[in-house]
């Protein structure tokens, strides 16, 4: 399966690109991520937990960033196998493009799925595979945006541009806060 | 008024007592002491080198008894092709080996490399989760596209064989000149390219099996899911695992449903073999449905290019195909017949057409084996030529009526040799055309659809006259043809001290019958009730070597040795009566159980000449032999040919392209008939399985070779709701004339005949609809397939 498709983010590309090779960040934007330990350098080892269809599996796998060209693109690629749910392979071509407002996030996925993951679940495969890579982007994007203000809770912050949001604390740490608080629904 | 036992009655099936009841037995309903549990590790990827297996991790877990990996059995034998097939150029076909379990490469999802056995289930299956997380394989790109294999010679299923091309097969290659000289001159030439879709067989019990080794006299025993259990020893014992043939015991209990899937020799069949001997305990492993989709032989997949050489009239001048035939990623038993001797002999069908050439390709790929499923190859064969015949006569404003009409064999032309190197002995094509018009009430088929049009349904009618060969086979003839065994078939005829006679048949029944019907024939044929007779099948240990159920061969060829049995026994009856009654033995006549001296009414009875033979105290010693016992084998001289029409009429919904079969006739000659509620049962479930195909089931893979269809949320198997109320008829009977039941084989033929009569009945809906530029719908035609036709 693949998809295309892109985001707008509120954030220059620096910040977007540092936020990409900040693994704190892409565990908390990979769904079900419960561990990534690793290095962008090294690449990443992961345990993500998913439910496809009929099929609920942890998947245990790697992570590696390649191709990368500091500000511009990369490629994330990973591999994960879930034990006799089969395995789930796929990747994603990531570009940067400054633009007025920040910087537009395309990117090209490609997913693959083998053994029972196949057999029971290529009906909903492509279906999963879009709602995975676009709540990772989602996430991604929500996180680099930063934090909105501090009484906003999740569904009231609809309409508004969260980038336009002034962050109340400023600077790195409160952004981190913020996205956790986010993700975690706190 | 109809008979109600003997020959020709419709007795109720006496395994329906158990089936019906839940008192089957069987492999998985086989409960030992001390038995064990194997599982087997399965590959996830279609193509893949095996790096390393670490067993180690997996030895350790609780409960695990023995780890076995593709090494342990790399000295065994190959699991066997069963015929071998030459090129066009001579040379004999790629055979390569089929281990016991894979070993430096694994080939098709599901492919299985290593097997766990446990004290539990349970236990062996978590210790088969962690070998495969502990096995390193390389995935490599997986060959899935049979064309693309073909071309690419860098990407091999094998290693040793280039371009993924099992043979090149010309049938017959001294016909190709002539018909492709018809071709060049022929007044129309009609060319369609069609697919015949994968199928994956889905019998209700999933293949299981159990084996123990008894070390006090090293004797092996298998019970499994077989349709031939001779056939399984054999393969088992003289080729996989050098056993001596006697020290191999094998058994099939009751088998719930095969059509062909359970003729063949499985790995997992040895595995356990290997694992009772090592463990000194039973091993037993029953297939989840899963596997079943993963490991089952699949069935079909064809690709061919047909065309048809006609006149301007519709008679047919020549035939000439091009076929690719998946046999996947390995040889199972049958699979090099399927493609070639049981499909490119058919390719004449029951028309007098002079010049025949077929082209075959078996290439292979990294998908599950593919070999014989119900009609094995005679159903490709059908439906390419029947789908031809429709789309000539629609290109040329023809009748497809009266073009088949026009081309059918007439019953003086008998016997009749085809193009294709078949002998066909009898039978009135024209009268089951005939038949089949009648009962499918073509006559009113206007005013039907003038009803279904006023509903906004498209209504169509479709046709097909088919042909099979099938009562498999003649030694003689098959050997010719490549076949590496003999086909005939054994039964023992033991008449017991007490009256009542057991029957050892290597006929198998899984769904057939046999037990029923083979004691009609043998009550018929001796004067006794049924409920003497009593079938023993499935036991290499009590029944004569015979080759098993498959083919629609257990009647015309078994059922014609049980009575050659029968004949021998009424012959020593009567020189036993003979001496009794103290006549001429010519003069004894055997009729309604009493053995008679004629014109006299001297007479003794079958209790009492068998109570004779073996309580001989008034016996002829001297001359012969005590006990009433015979065992027969028969080998058929020919083939049998089945044949009949079948017309099934559809109503197809402009709207969401979704197909509603309204009615099905089947008029069929299938000889002499011995049971006919069971053939009704056959047809039916022979016809449903062909709307299955035609309508419903395919086998998706994607291009990695990942099965997509692996469970039956995605296959679609046809429902009670998907087939209509059947309408069958078998009265015209031209018997057999080779064997001296004068029967045929009813088994394939609704397998065979069905599908090119749904197709072209779709096909005659949407023209009729108005949706003329649709030529053609490769199967399974389902609604979104139909729709994209009519808006494409």
């Amino acid at each position: 399966m693949q998809l295309t498709d892109h985001r707008d983010i509120a954030a220059s590309p620096e910040t977007v690109w540092a936020s990409i090779l900040d693994p704190e960040v892409l565990k908390a934007c990979i769904p079900g991520c419960e561990s990534l330990t690793g290095s962008p350098e090294a690449g990443y080892e992961a345990i993500v937990v998913q439910k496809v269809g009929p099929v609920k599996a942890k998947f245990t796998g790697v992570v590696t960033l390649s191709d990368m060209v500091a500000g511009q693109s990369l490629t994330i690629t990973g591999e994960g196998k879930g034990g006799p749910a089969g395995f789930a392979k796929g990747g994603a071509k990531v570009a940067l493009a400054p633009e007025a407002e920040g910087t537009r996030l395309s990117y090209d996925v490609e997913a693959h799925v083998g053994g029972k993951l196949a057999q029971l679940g290529s009906r909903i495969i492509d279906g999963f595979a879009k709602k995975l890579a676009d709540e990772f982007f989602e996430r991604f994007k929500t996180t680099v945006e930063g934090p909105a203000a501090p009484d906003e809770v999740p569904g009231e912050a609809s309409g508004e541009e969260p980038g336009d949001a002034p962050s109340p604390e400023g600077g790195e740490a409160a952004q981190k806060k913020g996205w956790i608080k986010r993700v975690f629904g706190g | 008024m109809p008979k109600d036992h003997g020959i020709g009655a419709s007795m109720k099936r006496r395994e329906d007592i158990r089936f019906l009841t839940g008192r089957g037995q069987y492999t998985d309903d086989v409960s030992l002491h001390g038995q064990t549990h194997a599982v087997m590790v399965r590959s996830t990827v279609a193509h893949g080198r095996i790096r390393s297996i670490d067993t180690s991790a997996a030895a350790a877990m609780p409960g695990v008894l023995a780890v076995f990996t593709g090494e342990d059995f790399k000295d065994m034998g190959g699991n066997p092709a069963g015929w071998l097939i030459n090129s066009r150029d001579g040379t004999p076909m790629r055979e390569p080996k089929r281990p016991v379990l894979a070993h430096g490469k694994v080939r098709h999802v599901g492919d299985a490399y290593a097997a766990v056995v446990a004290e539990t289930y349970q236990q062996a299956r978590d210790a088969a989760e962690q070998l495969a997380a502990d096995a390193e394989i390389e995935e490599l790109p997986a060959i899935v596209d049979m064309v693309a294999a073909v071309a690419d010679s860098s990407n091999r299923v094998h290693d040793e064989i280039p371009d993924n091309l099992c043979f090149d097969w010309g049938w017959i290659e001294d016909n190709r000149a002539k018909v492709d000289a018809v071709f060049k001159s022929a007044p129309h030439v009609t060319t369609l390219e069609l697919v015949n879709n994968r199928l994956i067989p889905n019998a209700m019990e999933p293949r299981a099996s159990i084996g123990e080794y008894f070390p006090g006299t090293g004797d092996y025993k298998l019970t499994t899911t077989s349709q031939n259990p001779h056939l399984h020893r054999l393969l088992i014992a003289a080729f996989v695992m050098g056993i001596p043939e006697n020290k191999l015991t094998v058994v099939a209990p009751d088998v719930g449903g095969g059509f062909g899937s359970k003729i063949y020799h499985y790995g997992e069949e040895a595995v356990v073999l290997a694992a009772a001997k090592k463990l000194g305990r039973p091993v037993r492993w029953t297939a989840e449905r899963s596997e079943s989709f993963l490991s089952d032989a699949h069935g079909r997949d064809h690709v061919t290019k047909i065309e048809m050489a006609a006149t301007k009239e519709g008679e047919i001048l020549a035939i000439r195909t091009e076929t690719l035939a998946n046999v996947g990623a390995y040889l199972s038993n049958f699979s090099t017949a399927t493609p070639t001797f049981l499909h490119g002999t058919l390719m004449a069908g029951p028309y007098k057409v002079p010049n025949v050439y077929v082209n075959v390709k078996t290439v292979f790929t990294n998908t599950v084996p593919v070999d014989a499923y119900r009609g094995a190859g005679r159903p490709e064969a059908t439906y390419s030529l029947e789908r031809t015949i429709d789309k000539m006569c629609r290109e040329l404003h023809l009748d497809p009526f009266e073009v088949r009409r026009k081309n059918l064999i007439t019953p003086e032309m008998f016997p009749y040799t085809t193009p294709v190197g078949l002998a066909y002995d009898t039978g009135n094509y024209g009268a089951t055309l005939d038949k089949a018009m009648e009962i499918g009430d073509v006559a009113g088929f206007e005013k039907r659809r003038a009803a279904s049009a006023a509903k906004g349904k498209l209504r169509g009618m479709g046709l097909s006259t088919w042909i099979e060969a099938c009562g498999i086979a003649p030694s003689h003839l098959v050997g010719v043809l490549g076949s590496r065994v003999g086909l005939y078939d054994a039964a023992t005829v033991r008449v017991n001290a007490t009256g009542n006679i057991s029957v050892m048949t290597g006929a198998h029944s899984h769904g057939q019958s046999h037990e029923t019907v083979f004691a009609q024939i043998v009550a018929e044929k001796l004067g006794v009730p049924e409920s003497s007779v009593e079938i023993v099948h499935g036991d290499t240990s009590k029944i004569p070597f015979g080759m098993g159920s498959y083919g629609s061969r257990s009647l015309a060829v078994c059922g014609v040795a049980v009575t050659k049995a029968i004949d021998k026994i009424v012959a020593k009856g009567k020189k036993i009566a003979a001496h009794m009654l103290e006549a001429a033995e010519e003069d004894i006549s055997f009729a309604d159980g009493k053995f008679s001296v004629a014109g006299t009414d001297k007479a003794k009875t079958f209790g009492e000449i068998a109570f004779s033979a073996y309580v001989p105290h008034n016996y002829p010693l001297e001359t012969l032999e005590p006990g009433l016992e015979e065992t027969a084998f028969y080998d058929p001289a020919n083939f049998t040919y089945p044949a009949g029409a079948y017309i099934c009429e559809v109503e197809v919904d402009p709207e969401t392209g979704k197909v509603d079969i309204c009615s099905f006739a089947c008029a069929d000659d299938f000889g002499n008939i011995m049971n006919p509620m069971v053939v009704d049962g056959q047809v039916h479930g022979g016809v449903g399985q062909g709307i299955g195909q035609a309508l419903l089931e395919n086998t998706a893979y994607d291009e990695n070779g990942q099965l997509l269809t692996g469970s039956y949320m995605d296959y679609a198997m046809p429902r009670a709701s998907d087939v209509p109320f059947y309408t069958v008829d078998y009265s015209c009977q031209t018997p057999c004339t080779h064997n001296p039941l004068g029967v045929k084989g009813c088994g394939e033929a609704g397998a065979i005949g069905s599908p090119p009569a749904v197709v072209n009945a779709v096909i005659d809906a949407l023209h009729r609809g108005g949706h003329t530029h649709v030529t053609h719908i490769d199967m399974p035609v389902s609604p979104s397939r139909v729709w994209s036709a009519i808006n494409g």
